[in-house]
Order: C-alpha cells, then sequence, then structure tokens
C-alpha cells in the first residue's frame, strides 16, 4: 500500500471503483461542502474537491477536504500548479499529509484568463508532470524536490488528469505514459462523450500496456439540458461532443431524464472497455443525480474494504 | 528585437504636462524597427503632442531628437546637450533607455513614451509576436527550435496540456499552441523520441527570479 486509502484499496482490490466531485463554495458555508458530503458519502469511494476551478476563486480545496473527512468522506485533493510556487505546493502536501488526507490530483489547472481574476500573474513553477514526479519523490524517498529530508511520511495516493479529446490525438497516449513514469498512481480522465475516440485512445493505452501500470478512472459529466451540450460542444476547450448527442437533447421531451439514460449507457460502455478500473463522475452544479446513477449503474452499494 | 509599442498621446500629453521644455528622444534601434520611437515616430509625436497642447492651452515648447542605440551610454552621451537644454527627456526607447538616461542625468525628469513588450519578430507589416522570454538557459534544442517558455499560455515543459484543440491554445482561438508545434515539427524531424523523458523542473534563477540580472564578460572588461 502506497497511501492506505480507501480509492487505493478499492482499486487494489480489483472493484471497479466510483468517485465524484464537489466544488467548494464562493464563499465560507462549511455547509455547502457538508451538504455535497452527505450526499454522495454512500455513492462514491473518494470525493475530489476542486481547486479554484476554472481560475474562479473559491474556497481552497484543502479546507473543502478537512470538512468532507469530518463527516466521513474520503477526499481526493485537487491541485493545479497555476497558483502555487514549488514551495506552496509541497508545504501543502505536508499539510495535507498531517490532515490525514491520502489522495491528491495533480493538475495544470486552466488558465487564469478565463476565470475571475484574468488579470492575475499565474505562477506555473512547475507542470503538472513535474508535479507528480515531485510527489512520488516527497513519498517514496522521503526528500523535498531539493533533496533535502522530510520528516515524517507523505503516504500519498496521486492521482493524475488525462484528456484523450484533446490534440493532437496521436501524442495523447504518450502523454500519459509520461505521467505514469512520474508516479501516477490513478488517473481521472475528461468527461467522455464521444465514445469511439475514446476506445481508440484505450487501445493506444494497452498496447502499451499503461492500463497494467496505472488506474483509469474515466470521467463522466451528466448534462442537464440541451442548452448545456451545446455550451460543452462549442465553448468548451479540451471536450468532444458530439453533434448525436447534442441532437438527442434536443429532440427529447424530457432532457433531464435523457441525459440519465446517456450517462448510463456510457457506464455500462465503458464496463465493457479493458483497462478502464472506475469512472468519475463530474456533476458539476447537478450533484444530486449521483446517488441515482451509481445506483441505476448498478454499482451501489459502494465496497468496504 | 524588442519589440516597444508607443503609448497613446492623451497618456503622453497627462503625463508631461507640467514640462515646459520637452525633449522628445527616439532611438533608432529595436524600437525605430517597431514604427515606435525612431525619428520619422519622433517627429510625428512632437507635432501629436504640439496639437494636444494647444487644444489644451498647455504652454512649453517641444522638441525632438534620435540617438542610435539608447541603450549604450556613449550613444546617449551624444544627445546630452539637447537634453541638458529640455526640462525633461520623453524617451521612445524600450525601458532600458529611458532608465539609462535616469543614470545618467541624474537631475533631469524622464518619462517612457512607450511599452516595452516583448523580444519577437516581425512576421509581417504590422505584426509582431514573441519568441524569446529571456530565461537565460535556452532549451530550444530540445523542442525543435520553438520555446515553450514564451509561446505556452503555461510554460509547461512537459506539454501540451489538455486544453490543447485543433492546434490553438485553450486561451484563445487566435494564439497557436506551441506543443502542437513543436510535437509536428519533431515528428517532420523524425525525432518525436526527445519528448519521451521527462523534463526535469526549471531553474528559473537565470531568469531572473533570482534577483536582477547581470552579465560579465572579464575578457572584454578594460
Amino acid at each position: 500500500m502506497k497511501s492506505g486509502s480507501n480509492l487505493e484499496k478499492v482499486l487494489e482490490s480489483g472493484q471497479f471503483a466510483v468517485t465524484a466531485e464537489a466544488g467548494p463554495p464562493k464563499g465560507t458555508s462549511a455547509k455547502v461542502v457538508q451538504r455535497k458530503g452527505e450526499l454522495l458519502k454512500f455513492c462514491c469511494d473518494a470525493m475530489n474537491v476542486t481547486d479554484n476551478q476554472t481560475a474562479i476563486v473559491r474556497m481552497s480545496s484543502l479546507s473543502g477536504c478537512v470538512l468532507l473527512k469530518e463527516l466521513g468522506v474520503e477526499p481526493i485533493l485537487q491541485m493545479v500548479v497555476r497558483d502555487r510556487n514549488r514551495l506552496a505546493l509541497q508545504a501543502d502536501v505536508l499539510g495535507a499529509a498531517a490532515l490525514g488526507i491520502n489522495n491528491m490530483l495533480c493538475l495544470s489547472g486552466d488558465h487564469q484568463k478565463f476565470g475571475n481574476h484574468p488579470t492575475a500573474k499565474g505562477v506555473y513553477d512547475i507542470d503538472s508532470i513535474q508535479f507528480l514526479q515531485m510527489v512520488k519523490q516527497m513519498r517514496d524517498k522521503q526528500s523535498f524536490i531539493n533533496g533535502e529530508e522530510i520528516s515524517g511520511e507523505v503516504p500519498m495516493f496521486i492521482g493524475a488528469a488525462a484528456n484523450p479529446f484533446a490534440d493532437p490525438f496521436e501524442y495523447r497516449v504518450s502523454r500519459l505514459a509520461k505521467k505514469v513514469a512520474a508516479g501516477a498512481d490513478f488517473i481521472q480522465t475528461q468527461g467522455i462523450f464521444d465514445m469511439a475516440k475514446f476506445a481508440r485512445w484505450m487501445e493506444g493505452v494497452r498496447e502499451k500496456g499503461l492500463h497494467k501500470e496505472t488506474y483509469i478512472l474515466a470521467g463522466l459529466i451528466p448534462i442537464k439540458s440541451v442548452g448545456m451540450a451545446r455550451y460543452m460542444r462549442n465553448n468548451v476547450s479540451g471536450l468532444s461532443v458530439p453533434q448525436e448527442l447534442v441532437d438527442r437533447m434536443a429532440n427529447s421531451e424530457d432532457p433531464k431524464e435523457e441525459g440519465v439514460r446517456i450517462c448510463l449507457e456510457t457506464i455500462e460502455q465503458l464496463k465493457e472497455i479493458e483497462g478502464i478500473h472506475g469512472i468519475h463522475i463530474m456533476a458539476v452544479a447537478w450533484e444530486d443525480i449521483v446517488p441515482r446513477l451509481v445506483e441505476e449503474a448498478g454499482l451501489m452499494p459502494r465496497p468496504i474494504v | 528585437m524588442i519589440t516597444v509599442e508607443q503609448k497613446k498621446i492623451e497618456e503622453i500629453t497627462e503625463m508631461t504636462k507640467d514640462v515646459e521644455r520637452l525633449l522628445v528622444l527616439g532611438c533608432e534601434t529595436c524600437a525605430a524597427i517597431s514604427f515606435a520611437g525612431g525619428r520619422r515616430q519622433v517627429e510625428e509625436l512632437c507635432a501629436a503632442l504640439r496639437l494636444a497642447r494647444a487644444d489644451q492651452s498647455i504652454r512649453g515648447e517641444i522638441t525632438g531628437d534620435s540617438v542610435a542605440r539608447q541603450c549604450e551610454p556613449e550613444f546617449i552621451d551624444m544627445a546630452s546637450d539637447k537634453i541638458k537644454e529640455s526640462d525633461a527627456v520623453l524617451s521612445l526607447a524600450c525601458g532600458a533607455g529611458v532608465q539609462l538616461i535616469a543614470e545618467r542625468f541624474p537631475d533631469k525628469i524622464v518619462f517612457p513614451g512607450t511599452n516595452t513588450t516583448f523580444l519577437g519578430v516581425t512576421e509581417k507589416m504590422g505584426l509582431w509576436t514573441e519568441r524569446c522570454a529571456g530565461c537565460g538557459n535556452c532549451l530550444l534544442d530540445k523542442t525543435a527550435g520553438l520555446c515553450p517558455i514564451a509561446r505556452c499560455s503555461k510554460q509547461l515543459l512537459n506539454g501540451p496540456c489538455g486544453g490543447s484543440m485543433n492546434g490553438k491554445c485553450e486561451i484563445s482561438k487566435d494564439v497557436d499552441c506551441v506543443w502542437q508545434q513543436i510535437i509536428d515539427r519533431l515528428s517532420r524531424l523524425d525525432q518525436l523520441d526527445k519528448l519521451s523523458e521527462i523534463f526535469p523542473v526549471k531553474d528559473w534563477t537565470p531568469a531572473g527570479h533570482g534577483g536582477p540580472r547581470k552579465l560579465v564578460r572579464e575578457d572584454l572588461k578594460s
């Protein structure tokens, strides 16, 4: 065991894992995080807490993780290199370990230009792959990136993101290989709408045997409305939303139900793909739907390991 | 080249409104190539300033001159008579020129007439784009001659990030993804394996994060 986290145990035991995402509020209310925690507590193995997602300032990820942990929900600490240099990143990793947080997701982060402080100076001292390497070194060698010794252990289950839908497509498997070599124990992918493209990417992943070196959790974004589908198709960089899917939402009499059906169909297809070890549900502003999705996908109850 | 862009006439007029005798001093190197601070722009700006001042009933005298390079003391000194005769200097060089004037003439007020933008190239008439961030430790040998420090919005050394789409950066459809270009070029050169190793974290000291930088060549010192 690298971290002893619940997520690691579920994946190690060979069971299909479920993670979900909770965005902290643009404010100081602990209740917002706690409500999401209570809602998702029994339907996932661990919960991601986003870190100034889309470069919009919110309650810190680390605080959100602590609030979840107090409820008995296992958190996954998301951290972006956009806002912190190597000193701050390492300090927060130590803090997380001290607070009993044992999963993290190492990200570059959306560019600050997207967010609500577009004139901010981005940090980008190190990149997401170097960040993975750094946390692995902290855990495995108990040393900082400068080689100095760390007092105490850093039991982290280290995650990375992968986006099979970004360009250049041909390089995306190689980039995953770099992340695995850097230390990614698990991967959470971008939300999948284009199953054909995802399946092609997974073929490449299997050719390199990467699915045996890391756990791959396939990303899902439940769609609530045709407007949301269109927005993601046209405006969100790094997403691939096929026109057929937008049409399907547009022609449905009950778009919410259609969104649920699409999500459940996607999960069924994902279960059939060799090398997929679980799913990661990012129900932005629609967390309420997650328990039903997990239930109807036949993934309840969550294992106790 | 260092690209510079002339400040707006309103800002320059406001900045210099209390100056009786103003010298507009051009620079015939980068600022001239940028069409922002050469002899011709000095003349045009002098005329524009006189008009703007007349409009606002601001008194005073505007004169213009230009030197080969404001980043070298001997060239600045060639304008020293005119500088001494004026109450203030509006430099149309880059920020380096503005500061060297300030250092050479401790009692003289100096204003920047331009915004210094970046180290770049002239892509075509009227279009300059950034190429170099002056990071002090060139890695272009590893990235097919294209710089991720200057040209990747996140300065990723192990790119591209998940926001690269159709050759464009996630921040704008007008910005090329340099990592797409690096991969394309390395593929063409059959050197894509150069990217299989992880680029180590960068030492930002020579990039200016170790304090102001200095370059010393003992062999050239007299």
